[in-house]
């Protein structure tokens, strides 16, 4: 027989049923369960009036408050978006080297900037800034196309190489293996004089060879000695700072595939304000020029 | 009858044949890998039953007397053990996830798409909820309704082929998301034919508890029954209008849901708080309300208190999913509907908690003398405190800080691994010395260690989720006197380190207990000394 329930002195009456051993009390259900189980019943009543709540055939009904988050939202976007409106106008107005002179408006373009920045740019260049593979690093001074705040203010609003912007920055490497405008040999050539003119190169040998190579085929870029040209984004290959690496397998892979590196347009998404306000907040990182 | 059985096997080689055949053609022609894996794990199962039943065809069988007369407890024995295998693996991938988010690098190079945390993921929720949960219900369904109903399991092996049907739909799950098919839809990301295996395996388990149900000898179903029923019904429903998919092509996974946008999301968690709802509620109460009552051997406090409870709870449950979908493209009025009747259901709730602790009125000094029943007992703590933070998450204003945040992740472990683990240890404490004929367990302190370890380790996951959710959530929401974005997601994911460490030694804490106990039942079975006379011919209770 299966065990049953064990019973004391004072329990109270079961049901009488009984399961494998197991019975019931006949225990009315606690008071205060069912006081505050009646309570929130009413309140949901209550609540459902108050606020939006039960379908009807076309539509809901509206709730006598007549809240609605999206009115919520709206009316805090709005407040947010009037009181700052005026300081938005006077960024737009300002020369934008002279924003930096104006402690106020320099202070609240920099705080401004700095949100911007975190959600919209620090996908790709770190939150911090500090950039990735491929993803420039906006503290330092060395720049791609240029430092200056106006600079800056070009490359946000427009972007690099993207389709949404006919002011976009252009420029584009020849993929001097794929294209076979060089023989491997060159390449190897090059790349060490490229690595030679920050220290690093890998084979003696090739420099020399490389320095021909790279005479007559990369200086019209990236000049003579190396150091680039911003009007055509060309990096400075002779400061040791790279975009892709340094390595002799990376400056090989960037010679023969050549890079494209794409940058958004954000003036299609942003607003003048924010793109002068994160164009602020970049240049005071401590590169600006 | 031996003509019939012949007649019956005939059939079921043709169709075995051609699954195995079916099979082969998809292993060949298969869109994707998950697809073609699939094809070929039901080739190998199908091709092999195939076999041999070709073997038994023409075997006499050896007549069976009295079975009818004997509770079907071996596939209930084999349901405990795959219950303990599937909580460790489950436990495991667990743990491990939880420290590849603290330590990225865990997300190796080489394991790159199927070991990464994305592929790794949907096996751990799998694992835990369906196959160490779903194998804890359906064991427990079959020994408990048996039980409760003085009756054999009904359809004779059709209980075999639920359970073997169950794993085999685990083993495809947890290939199909390492090889990369999945339907996107969290606790749902089986793909079609996946899905179909299910539903199949589903029909024959409600069938075989509906049908022990109905043949019971006793003149009333226990509660215990009722909310296994709930569980079995309202999964079924739940499972065909989530899934209602058309699949791309017969031969790869993919698979196009019928349901838009907006639609399908509220679908999707009306699904996903329903499986919460039923699968991990409802049917766990099933468990407590059977194993509480037996292993403290006192009555059940309230009839009436389970009665009113269980008819609240199923039908409030099926309403709260939209709080999941607060501040999203869902109409306000659902949202606002799903949070009342999540908190209209805080006392429905909270009437199982009541049942499951004042049954042990009269019987507290068993706290200190029986460690199975301390189990029993905190697993109904954590229970009421999740039903308790449950609603209070889904009032809007709290929902706007604890959303998308770990105080969400914290919150469904501790429900998880407080009330569905703990509860599913006790029972599995009770039933192998029953179901291996044990005077005993092998050692009362070995469970002791098991509560410890278990019960500190969700003390430190739900503490540390708790911190980091509401620090992120703070954080998130941080604006500057201008109305400007204090911090960059990044930054909130840099601040969450140690409490992400923090919460991989609690799930450490939580798996070295299940390895305990796995280690203490395998000794039950081997080496506690065996019971004279156990109970496993049907008696009605008078």
């Amino acid at each position: 027989m299966s065990k049953k329930s064990q019973k004391f002195e004072g329990d109270p009456n079961t049901t009488g049923h009984e399961w494998d051993g197991i019975e019931e009390f006949d225990n009315p259900m606690p008071r205060w369960w069912l006081w505050t189980f009646y309570a929130t019943i009413i309140w949901g009543v209550l609540y459902t009036i108050a606020y939006p709540a039960w379908p009807l055939i076309n539509g809901a009904t509206a709730g006598v408050l007549g809240w609605s988050t999206r009115a919520d939202v709206a009316a805090e976007i709005t407040a947010v978006e009037e009181a700052n409106a005026p300081v938005n106008a006077k960024l737009e107005a300002t020369e934008l080297t002279a924003i930096a002179a104006d402690p106020e408006l320099n202070s609240y373009a920099v705080s401004a900037g700095s949100a911007v920045f975190k959600t919209w740019c620090a996908q790709c260049h770190g939150s911090g800034a500090a950039g990735a593979k491929g993803y420039p690093n906006l503290l330092d001074d060395d720049w791609l196309w240029g430092g200056s705040v106006e600079d800056i203010h070009a490359t946000v609003a427009h972007g690099i190489r993207n389709e949404d912007s006919d002011d976009a920055r252009y420029s584009e490497m020849p993929a001097f293996g794929r294209d076979e405008l060089l023989e491997k040999e060159e390449i190897s050539q090059v790349v060490n004089y490229v690595m030679s003119l920050s220290g690093e190169a890998q084979d003696a040998s090739k420099v020399e060879a490389g320095s021909v190579v790279f005479a007559d085929n990369c200086a019209s870029c990236h000049a003579e000695d190396g150091t680039g040209d911003r009007e055509q984004g060309a990096p400075n290959l002779a400061d040791a700072i790279w975009l892709y690496g340094g390595d002799y397998a990376t400056l090989s892979e960037t010679v023969t595939n050549s890079r494209y590196g794409v940058m958004p347009a954000w003036n299609t998404r942003l607003t003048e304000a924010q793109i002068r306000a994160v164009s602020s907040y970049v240049h005071q990182l401590g590169g600006g020029e | 009858m031996a003509k019939g059985r012949k007649m019956s096997n005939y059939i079921k080689l043709i169709a075995l044949g051609l699954v195995t055949l079916f099979a082969m053609i998809g292993s060949n022609y298969a869109r994707d890998l998950a697809y073609q894996v699939h094809a070929i794990i039901v080739m190998i199962v199908a091709g092999g039953l195939f076999l041999y039943t070709l073997r038994h065809t023409n075997e006499p069988k050896p007549a069976v007397v009295g079975l009818e007369n004997e509770y079907f407890d071996s596939v209930v024995r084999a349901g405990t053990i795959a219950t303990a295998f599937w909580g460790v693996v489950g436990f495991l991938a667990g743990t491990f996830i939880a420290f590849q988010l603290a330590f990225p690098a865990l997300n190796f190079e080489w394991a790159q798409g199927f070991a990464n945390f994305g592929r790794l993921r949907p096996l751990h929720t799998s694992a835990v909820i369906f196959a160490f949960g779903g194998n804890a219900l359906i064991a427990t369904s079959f020994y408990v309704v048996q039980r409760t109903s003085a009756a054999r399991l009904w359809g004779g092996n059709l209980a075999w082929f639920v359970f073997w049907g169950y794993q085999l739909f685990i083993v495809l799950a947890a290939t199909g998301y390492l090889f990369g098919s999945t339907q996107s839809k969290e606790y749902a990301e089986p793909e079609w034919h996946v899905d179909l295996w299910l539903t199949v395996v589903w029909v024959a388990y409600l069938a075989v508890f509906l049908g022990t149900v109905i043949k019971r000898k006793e003149p009333h179903i226990y509660v215990a029954n009722w909310f296994y029923l709930a569980f079995i019904v309202t999964v079924a429903m739940l499972h065909l209008v989530n899934n209602m998919t058309i699949p791309v092509s017969i031969w790869g996974s993919k698979s196009v849901i019928v349901w838009p946008g907006v639609q399908d999301a509220m679908i999707q968690w009306w699904y996903g708080h329903n499986a919460v709802g039923f699968f991990l509620t409802a049917g766990f109460l099933g468990m407590m309300y059977y194993f509480i009552p037996k292993q403290a051997e006192r009555p059940v406090f309230s009839y009436k208190l389970s009665i009113i409870h269980f008819w609240a709870l199923i039908f409030l449950y099926i309403w709260a999913g939209p709080h999941h979908l607060h501040y999203t493209a869902l109409p306000d009025w659902a949202s606002t509907l799903g949070m009342v009747m999540s908190i209209i259901l805080w006392m429905p709730s909270w009437g199982g908690m009541i049942n499951g602790l004042m049954t042990l009125s009269g019987a507290w000094d068993k706290l200190r003398t029986d460690p199975v029943i301390r189990m029993m007992v905190i697993s109904v703590g954590f229970y009421g405190m999740s039903t308790f933070e449950g609603p209070m998450m889904s009032i809007r204003a709290v929902n706007s800080l604890s959303h998308y945040t770990d105080w969400t992740i914290g919150h469904v472990h501790s429900g998880a691994l407080g009330w569905n683990g703990m509860i599913t240890f006790g029972a599995l404490y009770y039933l192998v010395p029953v179901l291996w004929k044990r005077e005993r367990l092998y050692s009362l302190s070995l469970v002791s260690w098991h509560f410890w370890l278990a019960t500190i380790g969700i003390v430190l996951y739900a503490a540390s989720m708790w911190v980091t959710g509401i620090m992120e959530g703070l954080m998130w929401r941080e604006v500057d006197a201008n109305g400007f974005l204090v911090n960059s997601f990044a930054d909130t994911v840099a601040a969450k380190f140690p409490m992400y460490v923090v919460r991989g030694l609690g799930g450490v804490m939580f798996l070295a207990g299940a390895l305990v106990m796995c280690y203490n039942l395998w000794m039950t079975v081997r080496k506690a000394p065996a019971k004279e006379a156990s109970l496993t011919v049907p008696v009605p209770a008078e």
